[in-house]
């Protein structure tokens, strides 16, 4: 019996009777970060990084959580558990889990550039490594976070120049953190989206630096808008909500822009190429450095992926998943959540 | 390529208009006479003849990258396009060439003299010089089918405000039958005689759809109605002794229609004619499908030209004793018209098409539900005091379309779309019940929404049974109503029938899957139709 298999319900660790990202609500969750898709609602017990649980509590309310650091065991029913830095968003971690020897790694999302706000990644050794493929296809590969930033200012600027206001989205939690530290805020003022406004307030309360930013607010005149940028999610273009900044340009951050018919489907004016993910040498990189001979693939390019990897001469297998990754940055534009997030946005 | 690569960049970010023609009115004033006269030849559909099949294209961008080719094909599926495909899974440049447009494709040109050997260096070598966007530009350049979401009329209007040559001028000048390689900038835009090519079309008049009730349009006394005939548009143009057949899509296809070739002799020069290609035998058209088997054809059998017979089904006059009368009322034209169709020995090539006298419109409606079994799409509609415009505009024409043809079919089979639509689930085949079974009869790609896109789109992802390759079967939940202008048997299709222009109209999301339609309605449909 492998120490980890794979069930209705999520990445199973029978021995410690412990599940790691569950998408069924489970008695006891191991958590990689604070995401929608892996930290779902509905277990009786969470274990995150003391650095992911503001977010996941403020997301799930009352919930039983504990929080580990990175790199503390856990030991449970002689399993160990450890977390380790996977450099997707603040507080993201890999989940070490090793009997007897064996040793697994769940990686959850993950990332090799050190983005500055999150804990960098850090590679952990493993025979069998769980990893995610949103981007693992040969076209995608990134450049690297100091070039996109300075696109996205120049755009900015340019924008700014002409008298109107710059619109530009990413995920409420990671993505727009990240932009908005790289922002160059002499450039002007930063609003948000009312969604991501929330997690910063999290995230400055933990003790994270973010940049001087503005709650988008109907009290707000619209003629301050015009130079300045806000800072939106992805779901909110295309709702009345972006109406109030007149003519604006729209630019979109992520892993997806790479490719010329997303772009154009976004309905953004610019499309910067941005990722909380790997792309495809990042994604080898660090299947490398685990020097895991088995690898799961999760989320993604599965097929096409693991095929690579078999071919490379690893056991690789695909699995079914129900994490998105940043599918649902760009493809359920219209969801619950993204609707949920406006109408509170609207309301404030 | 600098400065293409900047405008190309500049189009491709901007679904607005008038930033489209700022970006290409700025780089029309960049460059020189070479690089325009290339660049709108490109926008214009006159791409260099392709010199590499994308077979080697492949072949050599996975050598110089170290890719499978079969991850490469995969990637292929997921982007949509090919250049696209190839420019970005290629390792990042090594240089950076900095060349004019005209010098790109001329070492593109020069490949027809090369080995394949030969042309795999020089293609390797390109890439390894060029920035992704480069790359991609060149990619396209060699392959063809080089759209950027830009129309002939759009650059014409940004070149007409480059050179401040008028709108309407410059579009006549662009029509016909150059290539950058037999003329120069200078001869095609600024000469001043108008006779210096005899071949060179009008720009057509194009109708929309009409969306509004037809009472609507007013009084019927204003306007001229007769069928829109089911063939291929064209313009026949008679100048200097000789004929020429132009197409709509700016194709001259005179050799392939031997039929209008008497037409040199039998009507005067200096006489040009809109109207219908069209398939007709003892005073009655044909099915489309008998003109298909002329389409494509370089030469013409004799035994073709007996099973598939053409005449110009006439609808308008625009050069009479060689001037252009686009400007006069269409009942003036229309009476011209009449006169070169009678008071010529045309054999009969030329019909005029027939107008259909009307006081109500309600007669109209009842003529246009008789437009399938005439092989028409219904009916067209123009102001009798209209000039003959350019383009497609709204007011004085309009088609009025018979209503398709319609099953509710059962999504079986769904893959992933190009372009605009790549790593989105938008083509689909659809199938009939047959008993227990379902048997696939059709595929179809447009008529949802975006926001429906990506919902089918999530909806494939959770309910897919197996995959073959780029293909996934579904499971048989979702229910679609199939529009289609036409309907006939088919050895090719395994169920027996093909559709003309299918595509969704609407999803049915109140139908149960057990009550869409069955292989019998779709004979049904067959027998009465299938002419």
């Amino acid at each position: 019996m492998p120490l980890l298999t794979f069930n209705d319900c999520g990445i199973f660790c029978e021995r410690a009777d412990v599940y790691i990202d569950p998408w069924k609500p489970v008695d006891r969750a191991l958590i990689t970060h604070g995401h929608a898709d892996h930290s779902r609602w509905g277990n009786k017990y969470y274990l995150c990084t003391r650095a992911a649980a503001p977010v996941i509590r403020y997301r799930l309310g009352d919930i039983k959580l504990e929080t580990v650091e990175f790199g503390e065991v856990k030991t449970i029913n002689g399993v160990k558990f450890s977390f380790h830095p996977a450099g997707h968003i603040i507080g993201s971690a890999q989940i070490r889990v090793e009997y007897k020897g064996e040793i697994w790694v769940a990686s959850g999302d993950y990332k090799l550039e050190d983005d500055g706000l999150s804990e960098a990644y850090e590679p952990v050794k493993c025979q069998h490594f769980i990893t995610e493929s949103t981007f693992g296809l040969p076209v995608y590969r990134w450049t690297p976070q100091e070039e996109v930033m300075a696109d996205i200012n120049d755009w900015w600027r340019q924008t700014a120049s002409e008298g109107r206001t710059a619109i530009l989205t990413g995920y409420a939690l990671g993505k727009a953190q990240r932009l908005l530290d790289g922002l160059d805020t002499s450039i002007g003022r930063i609003y948000t989206h009312g969604a991501i406004e929330n997690t910063n307030e999290v995230l400055r309360k933990q003790g994270v630096k973010l940049p001087e930013t503005t709650r988008v607010t109907r009290e707000i005149n619209k003629k301050d808008y015009p130079g300045n940028i806000v800072v939106a999610t992805p779901g909110a273009i295309g709702q009345p909500w972006v109406k109030k900044f007149g003519n604006a340009s729209i630019g979109a951050a992520s892993g997806w822009m790479t490719l010329r018919g997303a772009r154009r489907r976004r309905g953004a004016d610019r499309g910067f190429v941005l990722s909380d993910h790997c792309d495809w040498p990042s994604l080898l990189e660090a299947i490398d450095l685990t020097g895991a001979d088995n690898v799961y693939v999760t989320h993604g390019y599965t097929a096409i992926f693991s095929k690579y990897l078999r071919e490379q001469g690893l056991n690789a297998v695909e699995l079914h998943t129900e994490y998105e990754g940043e599918l649902a940055e760009i493809e359920t534009k219209g969801n619950s959540e993204t609707e949920k997030e406006n109408l509170a946005a609207d309301a404030e | 390529m600098k400065n293409f690569a900047e405008m190309f960049r500049r189009l491709d970010r901007t679904t607005k208009t008038n930033a489209k023609v700022d970006a290409l009115a700025d780089y029309f004033l960049q460059v020189d006479d070479e690089d325009k006269l290339w660049t709108v030849a490109l926008l214009s559909h006159r791409r260099p003849r392709r010199t590499v099949n994308s077979k080697l294209l492949r072949a050599w961008a996975s050598e110089l990258s170290g890719i499978d080719t079969w991850i490469l094909e995969e990637s292929y599926h997921v982007v949509g396009d090919l250049a696209e495909t190839i420019a970005l899974i290629l390792p990042p440049p090594e240089q950076d060439y900095d060349h004019t447009l005209t010098h790109w494709i001329e070492y593109i040109q020069d490949f027809a003299g090369y080995d394949e050997e030969g042309k795999k260096e020089a293609v390797q070598e390109a890439w390894r010089g060029l920035n992704t966007t480069e790359r991609y530009l060149f990619n396209k350049l060699i392959t063809g089918n080089f759209r950027v979401g830009v129309s002939q009329k759009l650059m014409t209007r940004a070149l007409s405000r480059a050179t401040g040559i008028e709108e309407t001028n410059l579009a006549h000048r662009l029509m016909g039958n150059w290539t950058p390689n037999d003329t120069t900038f200078e001869d095609l835009i600024h000469s001043e005689s108008a006779t210096d090519d005899i071949s060179r079309p009008y720009p057509f008049y194009l109708a929309y759809q009409l969306e509004q009730a037809a009472e609507e349009l007013g009084s019927p006394a204003e306007w001229q109605a007769e069928h829109k005939w089911d063939g291929i548009r064209g313009q026949v143009i008679v100048r200097d002794d000789e004929v020429f057949v132009w197409s709509r899509g700016e194709e001259l296809v005179t050799d392939k229609y031997p039929e209008y070739h008497l037409l040199a002799s039998a009507i005067p020069n200096g006489t040009v004619i809109d109207g219908e290609i069209l398939p007709y035998r003892d005073g009655q058209p044909l099915g489309f499908n008998v003109l298909q088997t002329r389409i494509g054809r370089k030469t013409v059998s004799k035994k073709l030209l007996k099973d598939a017979p053409v005449v110009l089904m006439c609808y308008d006059l625009l050069e009479y004793e060689g001037r252009d009368i686009r400007k006069l009322p269409m009942s003036d034209r229309r009476k011209l018209l009449e006169r070169v169709v009678e008071e010529n020995p045309t054999e009969g090539v030329l019909q005029l098409s027939p107008v259909f006298e009307f006081d109500d419109w309600n007669d109209l409606a009842a003529e246009r539900e008789t437009a399938r079994e005439k092989f028409s799409e219904g009916i067209m509609l123009k102001r009798r005091d209209s000039a003959y415009k350019q383009g497609r505009k709204k007011g004085d024409w309009w088609k009025w379309k018979v209503d398709p043809l319609t099953i509710d079919a059962v999504m079986m089979y769904a893959q992933r779309g190009h372009g605009r639509r790549a790593n989105l689930y938008t083509d689909f085949t659809f199938g009939v019940w047959d008993g227990e079974d379902l048997v696939p009869f059709t595929k179809a790609y447009s008529g949802l929404t975006d926001q429906e896109f990506n919902k089918i789109t999530a909806w494939v992802r959770r309910n897919t049974v197996e995959r073959f390759g780029p293909v996934r079967s579904v499971k048989p939940k979702q229910v679609f109503e199939i529009g289609f202008e036409g309907i006939r048997k088919s050895t090719r299709h395994k169920s027996g029938v093909a559709l003309r222009f299918p595509r969704m109209l609407r999803w049915r999301h109140d139908k149960p899957v057990e009550e869409a339609n069955t292989k019998d309605d779709l004979e049904a449909l067959l027998e009465q139709y299938g002419g």
